[in-house]
């Protein structure tokens, strides 16, 4: 599903990538762990079309296709959802009137016609039961006012609204407290299927509990250093990052 | 032609005297001593020029280089108007065509034998003295050489006066076209709207061009507030790319009315919007809402004064605007609190996004307070579109083009939101989506 070869990017001609492989088959979640500042964000900003980021060696394949040669748009018409670390406020636009214009953007991309109003509230009101969001939150100004936790919760609801093939998910526990993340991760896991995977970004390993890995991978100074299953996962909880460091700077 | 070296000013001041000549009886009234005076003062001031302060960024240079016949024919039918008109819900409907007013176009719903809607020359002709106890009552001490030309040449427009505590339900509308189709044209409408204690009223004045050649509209309104009034008054300028337009509303409030403004610029070539408002009682509230997109080499400048005279009152304005191209736009906000306003409060805020390396904002604010116990505040903001919420929304979909107009019709929708004649704000909501998708 998503290939990638000796990517580096840079940001301000300071380069974050220094060279990732991975490669993600259908129905697999792969989760990237990291100290601070190792780039796994970078990484999620690349895959989604973030254009501040410069591209500079390296190739990405997604379902056979050039991703790196895609518009943000294309990118999410032809299936990555990123959620974000940081969701952003944009008054005056309600989230449901935002999706409707996502969903039959996407739509007509695909060459499908658009829902009508029926169609697209009744698959709403289902995706927001699945995440447990409050139908009133939809009739707000996008993530307006919303607290951190209802923020995180619209993002998993975008995702279930727009069924991506990839999902990304950017430090999506972050500020969130233990029931906050566990109807996230419900959200997740509901999504999970034999076609659809995703890529779980996170510092620390609580998330993996509820969302679990099949591979989980160690980014440090801009390389996956380390790989293994999910119980890297709880070494890494037990150790810290520390270890890892030594191993690498013992190569170097 | 020999015409062409005598400039406007001269050229309007030669017919102001050739006419008065051929006048009757009718040039000793005290309406015509009026527009007299402001002929004087016209002539003394001339057009402003950038060494002018209050038209530092607005040269009206290029406006007064040609010549206008302000007493153009128009053969304007029912037929053309068809582009022209905003849908209509029950109105009281007035056409004005190159300043006159057209009763064959126009419809007045509101019954007459209470409220006066008529035209100003219908109007002065039934009763002369009504009529004089308003015009140019507000604006006899305007330094503004545009609005002393509109006295002095005042002869059509709309006149409403509404007795004590009569409502009237219809709104008021006021179509202004130019018919530019073969000449340059030039109009002078003079608009007055008194209303009586409690007496409320709804009146909006649309602007729009017909034709290739250039128009120029120079336009005043006075409304009186009496005692516990209401007035909500909307100008909607859809004009030209030829369009020349200054404009003039002053407002006079007394205790405890409310007054509500919408100034809407879609388009046209140079557009000068003066707002003033004298808040002259205790208890008032002015609320200010203005909205403008100028593109390619447009110009849009809004000037507004809320001028606190007594205590205990509140204005209250908000101006938003989407510069392209080379677009220049203008707001200069003064608020003044008069030695008596204590417990004034006043806001004001303009916030822009200039899509454009080349278009520019000039913003002032400009605030003189000389009481001590009041609450003022200002801001202007003038910024690009939020690069971060544009890749949020690209990255559910959502192609650039159409995020960038979601985010600026949300930008706009605090404004638009404000205007409470429904097939107006309908109107806008369509125009302004239609203006905001990228072309």
């Amino acid at each position: 599903m998503l290939s990638i070869n000796e990517l580096r990017a840079s940001i301000e001609g300071k380069e974050i990538l220094k060279g990732i492989n991975l490669n993600i088959k259908p129905g697999e979640v792969h989760a990237i762990m990291g100290p601070n500042g190792s780039g796994k964000s970078t990484l999620a900003s690349v895959l989604a079309g973030r254009e501040e980021y410069e591209v500079t060696t390296g190739s990405v394949l997604f379902q056979g296709k050039n991703l790196l040669e895609m518009a943000a748009e294309e990118r999410a018409a032809e299936g990555i959802f990123l959620a974000f670390q940081y969701p952003v406020e944009i008054p005056g636009v309600t989230t449901i009137n935002f999706l409707k214009t996502a969903v039959n953007e996407i739509r007509k991309y695909r060459g499908e016609s658009p829902l009508d109003a029926a169609q697209f509230l009744k698959m709403v009101r289902e995706k927001a039961k699945l995440v447990s969001m409050n139908d009133s939150l939809l009739k707000r100004a996008l993530n307006e006012g919303f607290s951190g936790g209802e923020k995180k919760r619209n993002e998993i609801f975008q995702m279930a609204v727009l069924e991506p093939k990839l999902a990304i998910l950017d430090e999506t526990d972050s500020g969130l407290d233990i029931d906050a993340l566990r109807i996230v991760a419900e959200g997740v896991n509901s999504l999970r299927s034999p076609d659809r995977s995703a890529i779980v970004v996170t510092h620390y390993q609580r998330l993996l509990d509820y969302i679990v890995p099949d591979y989980v991978h160690v980014l440090y100074k801009g390389r996956i250093v380390k790989s293994g299953t999910k119980e890297l996962a709880f070494e890494l909880e037990e150790k810290g990052y520390d270890w890892i460091k030594a191993e690498v700077e013992a190569v170097s | 032609m020999s015409t062409e070296t005598i400039d406007l000013k001269t050229k309007l001041v030669t017919d102001f005297y050739a006419k008065e000549a051929v006048m009757n009886g009718e040039a000793s009234s005290a309406f015509h001593q009026k527009k007299r005076a402001a002929l004087a003062r016209f002539d003394q001031l001339g057009f402003p020029t950038p060494k002018n302060e209050e038209w530092k960024y607005s040269n009206v240079r290029d406006l007064i280089s040609e010549s206008y016949n302000f007493n153009a024919a128009s053969s304007l039918e029912v037929a053309d108007l068809e582009d022209l008109n905003i849908p209509e819900h029950v109105a009281n409907i007035l056409y004005f065509v190159n300043g006159h007013y057209s009763p064959e176009l126009s419809n007045i719903v509101s019954s007459s034998d209470q409220i006066t809607i008529d035209s100003l020359q219908n109007a002065y002709r039934n009763n002369p003295t009504l009529v004089n106890t308003y015009f140019d009552e507000l604006v006899k001490d305007d330094t503004d050489a545009f609005t002393a030309l509109n006295t002095a040449f005042a002869h059509d427009g709309l006149f409403i006066h509404i007795p004590d505590n009569q409502t009237v339900e219809h709104p008021v509308i006021l179509r202004f076209v130019s018919d530019a189709r073969t000449q340059n044209v030039g109009s002078q409408p003079r608009n007055i709207i008194a209303v009586g204690r409690n007496a409320h009223v709804k009146v909006a004045e649309a602007f729009r061009t017909l034709g290739p050649e250039r128009s120029f509209t120079n336009v005043v309104t006075e409304i009186h507030m009496d005692k516990d009034s209401g007035v909500e008054y909307y100008k909607v300028q859809n004009e030209s790319e030829k369009a020349y337009h200054v404009g003039t509303t002053q407002i006079r409030m007394l205790d405890n009315s409310q007054f509500y403004a919408g100034t809407v610029t879609l388009n046209g070539h140079f557009t000068r919007n003066n707002l003033n408002i004298i808040i002259d009682g205790e208890h008032c509230e002015a609320h200010m809402y203005g909205l403008y997109f100028p593109d390619g080499t447009q110009h849009v400048d809004n000037h507004t004064v809320a001028d606190h005279r007594k205590p205990n009152s509140q204005s209250n304005e908000l101006y938003k605007g989407i510069l392209r191209d080379r677009a220049k736009g203008v707001f200069n906000g003064k608020i003044f609190v008069r030695p008596d306003a204590q417990k004034t409060n006043a806001f004001q805020s303009c916030k822009n996004i200039v899509l454009s390396t080349d278009a520019t904002m000039y913003t002032k604010p400009q605030l003189e307070i000389f009481a001590d116990d009041v609450k003022c505040s200002h801001g202007t903001t003038t910024g690009q579109i939020d690069e971060e919420a544009l890749f949020y929304m690209r990255s559910r979909g959502i192609s650039k083009p159409e995020a960038m107009s979601l985010l600026m019709f949300a930008f706009c929708a605090d404004v638009v939101s404000q205007i409470k004649i429904d097939s107006i704000r309908e109107y806008l909501e369509g125009v302004i989506a239609e203006k905001l998708t990228e072309k």
